[in-house]
This record gives structure tokens, C-alpha cells and sequence, in this order.
């Protein structure tokens, strides 16, 4: 399986985020901002960092690149998974691929952490039978959206991961979402950075392998 | 230019040094030239009360950082203060104190891996603490670099002039090794990065004064950009994998004039720069503006003669302003030209050797270590230490930086040593620190000590010590008693 790690100028979480990415089990490739085509892939993911430096708003530039028209018609298409973390969550948000926004932190300020988070009933990550322990690292991960999405979120089984302690004011502890047929997946926490031996422990792995197997059971 | 006192005291230049100037120039040095010996000849630029001393104790390897080799990787790591820029401004003196050590380590054409920050403030929340810590937060954050370790102090002497020391670690292959040597007459002198404006000037000189009150020096402090430090770390980085190139400089004080003549008298040549070609941000810049000016995030770089289209291609990848400044000449010297003039014609080693002032430090500093009494008593004392901002946990300063990114920490802050993955089972230890207080009592013993504490945290973590780096702030000895 083939997977495209998206670098904007300012993203910085892609070296690492392909090393996870091979670890499970995919073959990973760069694909520049500029990129036309992503056909060949059968995942796509934005990775963290400052795409644009963040001006604006995280994400608010990086949603005019050129990719993210190739990131639509590949949706379109049906070809397969788009996957943003932390900045590319926050970039999803912004092209309206996922509903709802970030605001700042309610502390106001950068987070870097272990949290514990609780891996709700979805189809996609079905098969994570434990809690997972994962890092999170911003400043804008205080997920929002109106009562009625998360409601309807809620029944369509896409709430897909929780903080078990809120460590940025998300409404309702909210970490990671899909869209309505879980081929858009934005989740705040870095499973990139706990993917190796040498990281606190494996619990990334969970991620990258679940939407592996997903992608299978899906025949993308 | 015939200069009275007044005018060398707004260029904190010494009457003495204007004589010299004169003597070594037969002439009056116009009023551009006098504007380069300010700069070059400050203690910022010149470290001319140290420079014998550092040529005496070491023997650095040459080059804009230290390095060590495990395997076929360099290390490359440096420690660098930007404490006057923090006192006066403290969120932009400690973002623009990354990106300069950053370009430190790049110009090596090492990738940064890692931060590290030695920390001195008065007390827990104060204006310039918190202006520090968000600053290494945001810019530090943005650029993709892990603040992986330090120290936090507090002390009440640190209340005006804080102490902010910042380490860039950098990872370079066997073979890809670059330094700031120039050579080949005619080669061309390159600028990548931001356009330059009139931010920054008289950092140099300003960096090399006493401040005493919280005065309005903000115009000498720059403002960092870290979307374009990250926009250029990539860019020198791939650039410095080029075959036409030669050598690369950051450009920190004193801008491009330091910056391009360093690289020019390293490797024993002259050079012409042509100010018409920087890509400038505001219009009527004096010839001396453009040369002085500290404009953060730029690096210079020299280049085979018609290979600066290799350059081009990368700076316009990376959405980055290129120009060729300049050209390496035969003749030692440094000319500067401006409007289809010459602006200054310097014989170069008088430019980038400001004068030995060290032989006037014969006092030693008082050493006033007293034997401490213990009262017996355990509870009370124990309590005060432990609930001192110093001793105490410094998470919340830890976890506003992200110490994660790259993926490949494995000892995050607050242990002994910062340890990094490297391959295999090999992994880096890191560690920054220095006691003042054992440094103020009694500096030979308290630097041991230093010395000691650093290869003690790095042992403690598994690791064996490979090489040593310092940065050393002290107050002007002219003044009396070092206030630190």
C-alpha cells in the first residue's frame, strides 16, 4: 500500500511521520505542495507542523494550495484515505472536509504531552481493544463545533478518539473525527511519535495499522 | 570624515580606536568605513577582551560550530547568548537567539536536531520570563526544531539583565561537511533569505554595552520570522549538497558586512560587494544601513562563477529572495560599491582584526568562597530548597516547547540529559548548564564544577562525553565588580 506524506512550506512532522508510515507496513513518498496527482496513492496525510508559518489562522493558507484541489478530486474519486494530523487536521477543517474549527487552548498557550486517550466505537478503529497513549504538541487544538454535528457525529459512530483528561477545552474531549463515509480522518495527537522502538511506547502503530486494515476491508 | 567625541560615542567607538583607524588608513576614514570599523570592531564582533584567551585555553577547529564524529555522523552543537536582545525586548531577543544559532549550525550544512536553553531570570513569571519562554515556544515550535533540554535559574540579580544562552545540536554525514573557507577569485558571493531592512542596526555595537534601566533601545532589537527560518533551513540545506558550492556564513551582527568579509578573509582573498543588488524592504537605505543591518533570517554563501542558477532554482522553491552581492577578488581587500559608486576601499585584515584590548585584563576576579555553617536542623532547610523555582519542576516550562517533533527523542526534559536517537542502538546525550552562583563565588572552582555537572548528567544517562562547548557571559570587568 502506498501512502503520500504532503509537505507544505512549514510543515515539520514529515520525516518522522514517514518512517511511522513504513514501519506500517506502507510505502511511503513525499509529494510537494505543488503536486497535481495523488491517484497513485491509497492514503494521503497531511502531517503536523506550521504549514505557512501558521499566519492567519493554522491552516487558513495551506487550504489554497495546489494539493489540496488534488487532495478534492482524489476524495471524489473515491481512490482512498486522507488522514491529517495535528496541522493537517487543522487544514481539513479549514477546506470544510471536516466539519467544525479549532480555537486556541483554553490555557492559552503551547502543549506538549503524553495524553491518554479513549478509542470510541467507530468502524475504522474498531480493532483498538486498549486506551493508547499518545503526544500532543499545540498551541490551536481546542476542537469546536455546533451541538447538533457533534450529535449527529456522535450517531454515525465518528468520534473516533477522546481525551480522557481535556487538555485544550475540546468540546466534549473531542481528539480525532471522520467525515460521514470515514474517508477523512483529522485527530489532534501524534501517532508518528510513537511508533519505534526507541518512543515511549508503540501505541502509534495501533493507528497507522488500523487504517491499514481498513483500506483493505474497504478494497480502495 | 573628521569625528568629534560625540559622534564615536553614538558608535560606542573608543577615541583610541578612531587614532588607529587613522594611523593604519593614512587618511580619515569616510563616513561609510567608519560605520564598518563600529561594527567590526565591537566586542560583539571582535571579542576583543577575549579573543587571547581563547587563542591561549583552545584550539577550536575553525568552522561556525564545535563538532564531534560517533560513526560517520557530526555532531555539530554551539552555545550562543542573546542576553541584551531579552532584557530590552524579551519575546523577539529569545526567538531571534534560535534562529541565529540555528544559522550557526546550518552554515555547517548540518540539519538541527536539537535546542537546549540555559535560562537565568529574577523570578517565576515575569515580564521578561515570560516573554523569553513564549518566544523559544513560538519560534522554536514553528521551525520543526525539539527543545529538548536546559536549565531554568532564578536569582534576584538577573532582574534587568537576564541571562539567555541557547545550544544548537546539528547532524551532518561524513563527506557533507561545509564550512565558511572561501576560495577562487572571481567566484560570486551569494544572499539568500529575507529581504534586509533597517532592523537590527547597531545590534553589534548595542550587544556590546552596558544596560542599566529598562531604556527604549527597541529599534536595536530584530524581529524573527520563523516560517522563513524553516523556509530556510531547507533551502541551505539542499544547497549545501551542491557541487558548485564553496562555503556558506550566517549572516548573525553586522549582517552582510560580517557575514561576506569573514568568508573572504578566511580564505585569504579580497572581495567587492555591489549594495544595488540586495533585495532591500524600505526605500532611501544609506550604503551603511545595508551593511550593518541585522535582518534576521538570511545566510551568505559563496559560489563557482556562472553555477548561481543552481542557487536561484532552490531559493525560488522555497519562495526565498536570492541576489549575487558580490565577488571574490585577488587584492586583500574590501571594497564596497553603491549607485555606480565606491563607497569604502578597506585594506580587509585591518576590517576583520579589531584590535587586542585583552592585555588589559591583569585582575583577577575575587574569589570570596566561605565555609558554609550548617545548623543541624534537616526539615526547614530542606523545605526552602525544594520549594525554591529553581530545584522545583520546570514542567511548566517544558511543555510549552514541543520536544517531540522529528520523532526521535527518547529522554524528553527533565531527566539529567536530553537523549536523542541517532541509528541503530546509537543515541545522543545532551546537557547546558552553569551554576552562577558557584561561578560568582569562586570561578575556577564553580567552572569546574560546571564542567563536573555537565559530564555527570551525561554519564547518568548512559551516555560517554564526546565534546564540550561553552558560552561565557560576564559583566563589563571595566565597571568593578562582575554583577553576576
Amino acid at each position: 500500500m502506498k501512502a503520500a506524506v504532503v509537505v507544505f512550506p512549514g510543515t515539520n512532522c514529515d520525516s518522522e511521520t514517514f518512517e511511522a508510515l513504513e514501519r506500517s507496513g506502507f510505502q511511503a513518498a513525499y509529494v510537494w505542495h505543488d503536486w497535481a496527482s495523488l491517484e497513485e496513492f491509497d492514503l494521503v496525510v497531511l502531517p503536523g507542523g506550521f504549514s505557512y508559518g501558521d499566519y492567519l489562522r493554522p491552516g487558513a493558507i495551506a487550504r489554497f494550495s495546489p494539493v489540496m484541489n488534488s487532495v478534492e478530486k482524489y476524495l471524489s474519486q473515491k481512490r482512498g484515505m486522507v488522514l491529517g494530523i495535528c496541522n493537517g487536521f487543522q487544514v481539513l477543517l479549514e477546506d470544510g472536509l471536516l466539519p467544525g474549527a479549532m480555537m486556541r487552548n483554553e490555557c492559552g498557550h503551547f502543549i506538549c504531552r503524553p495524553v491518554a486517550l479513549k478509542v470510541e466505537n467507530s468502524p475504522v478503529f474498531a480493532q483498538i481493544k486498549k486506551r493508547l497513549i499518545l503526544y500532543i504538541a499545540h498551541s490551536d487544538g481546542r476542537y469546536i463545533a455546533p451541538p447538533e454535528a457533534i450529535k449527529r457525529m456522535e450517531e454515525e459512530n465518528r468520534i473516533l478518539l477522546r481525551y480522557e483528561e481535556n487538555p485544550n477545552g475540546a468540546t466534549d474531549s473531542i481528539a480525532a473525527i471522520a467525515n460521514e463515509n470515514f474517508s477523512v480522518i483529522g485527530m489532534m495527537p501524534h501517532p508518528e511519535r510513537s511508533t519505534a522502538s526507541y518512543h515511549p511506547n508503540l501505541d502509534g502503530l495501533e493507528i497507522f495499522q488500523a487504517i491499514r486494515r481498513w483500506l483493505y476491508a474497504c478494497r480502495y | 570624515m573628521p569625528a568629534d567625541i560625540e559622534s564615536l560615542k553614538k558608535l560606542s567607538m573608543s577615541l583610541e580606536d578612531y587614532g588607529r583607524i587613522v594611523e593604519a588608513l593614512g587618511r580619515e576614514p569616510n563616513p561609510t568605513e567608519l560605520y564598518i570599523f563600529s561594527a567590526m570592531w565591537s566586542e560583539h564582533c571582535g571579542y576583543r577582551h577575549s579573543r587571547r584567551l581563547i587563542k591561549e585555553h583552545l584550539r577550536p577547529p575553525g568552522g561556525n560550530a564545535g563538532l564531534v564524529w560517533i560513526g560517520d555522523w557530526g555532531i555539530a552543537f554551539k552555545v550562543e547568548s542573546h542576553n541584551h536582545p531579552c532584557a530590552v525586548e524579551p519575546f523577539q531577543g529569545a526567538a531571534t537567539g534560535i534562529g541565529g544559532i540555528i544559522r550557526d549550525v546550518i552554515a555547517m550544512g548540518a540539519r538541527p536536531i536539537a535546542l537546549l536553553d540555559s535560562l537565568h531570570f529574577s523570578r517565576p513569571g515575569s515580564r521578561i520570563y515570560e516573554g523569553v519562554i513564549s518566544g523559544i515556544s513560538v519560534y522554536g515550535n514553528s521551525i520543526g526544531v525539539p527543545t529538548v533540554g536546559g536549565e531554568v535559574r532564578f536569582e534576584p540579580q538577573f532582574e534587568l539583565n537576564p541571562l539567555v544562552n541557547v545550544m544548537a545540536v546539528g547532524l551532518v554525514k561524513r563527506g557533507e561537511l561545509r564550512t565558511n573557507q572561501a576560495r577562487g577569485v572571481g567566484n560570486s558571493i551569494v544572499l539568500l533569505g529575507s529581504k534586509t531592512g533597517r532592523d537590527g542596526l547597531h545590534g553589534a555595537s548595542f550587544a556590546s554595552r552596558e544596560l542599566h534601566t529598562e531604556v527604549d533601545e527597541r529599534p536595536s532589537v530584530q524581529v524573527g520570522d520563523p516560517f522563513t527560518e524553516k523556509k530556510l533551513i531547507e533551502a541551505t540545506l539542499e544547497i549545501s549538497r551542491l557541487k558548485s558550492l564553496i562555503s556558506i556564513q550566517d549572516m548573525g551582527a553586522a549582517g552582510i558586512l560580517s557575514s561576506t568579509t569573514e568568508m573572504a578573509a578566511s580564505g585569504g582573498l579580497g572581495l567587492d560587494l555591489f549594495l544595488d543588488q540586495v533585495p532591500l524592504r524600505e526605500e532611501g537605505m544609506e550604503p551603511w544601513e545595508i551593511l550593518l543591518s541585522e535582518s534576521q533570517e538570511r545566510m551568505a554563501f559563496v559560489v563557482e562563477k556562472e553555477k548561481e542558477e543552481d542557487l536561484r532554482r532552490i531559493a525560488e522553491k522555497w519562495e526565498l529572495d536570492f541576489a549575487r552581492i558580490g565577488v571574490l577578488t585577488s587584492r586583500e581587500e574590501f571594497r564596497v560599491f553603491y549607485g555606480g559608486e565606491l563607497v569604502a576601499s578597506l585594506p580587509l585584515s585591518l576590517v576583520v582584526n579589531a584590535p587586542d584590548l585583552s592585555q588589559e585584563m591583569e585582575r583577577l576576579y575575587p574569589t570570596s568562597s566561605k565555609i558554609a555553617f550548617w545548623s543541624g536542623r534537616v526539615r526547614e532547610p530542606l523545605l526552602a530548597l525544594l520549594s525554591h523555582p529553581t530545584i522545583a519542576s520546570k514542567k511548566p516550562v517544558y511543555e510549552k516547547y514541543d520536544y517531540g517533533v522529528r520523532g526521535k527523542t527518547v529522554k524528553p526534559p527533565g531527566a539529567d540529559a536530553a537523549v536523542l536517537h541517532l541509528e541503530g542502538k546509537k543515541g545522543i546525550a545532551l546537557t547546558l548548564g552553569g551554576n552562577s552562583r558557584y561561578t560568582a563565588l569562586n570561578p575556577r572552582e564553580g567552572t569546574k564544577a560546571v564542567l563536573f555537572e555537565a559530564c555527570a548528567n551525561i554519564i547518568s544517562s548512559g551516555g560517554r562525553p564526546l565534546g564540550v562547548t561553552n558560552c561565557l557571559n560576564f559583566g563589563n570587568r571595566l565597571r568593578g565588580r562582575n554583577n553576576c
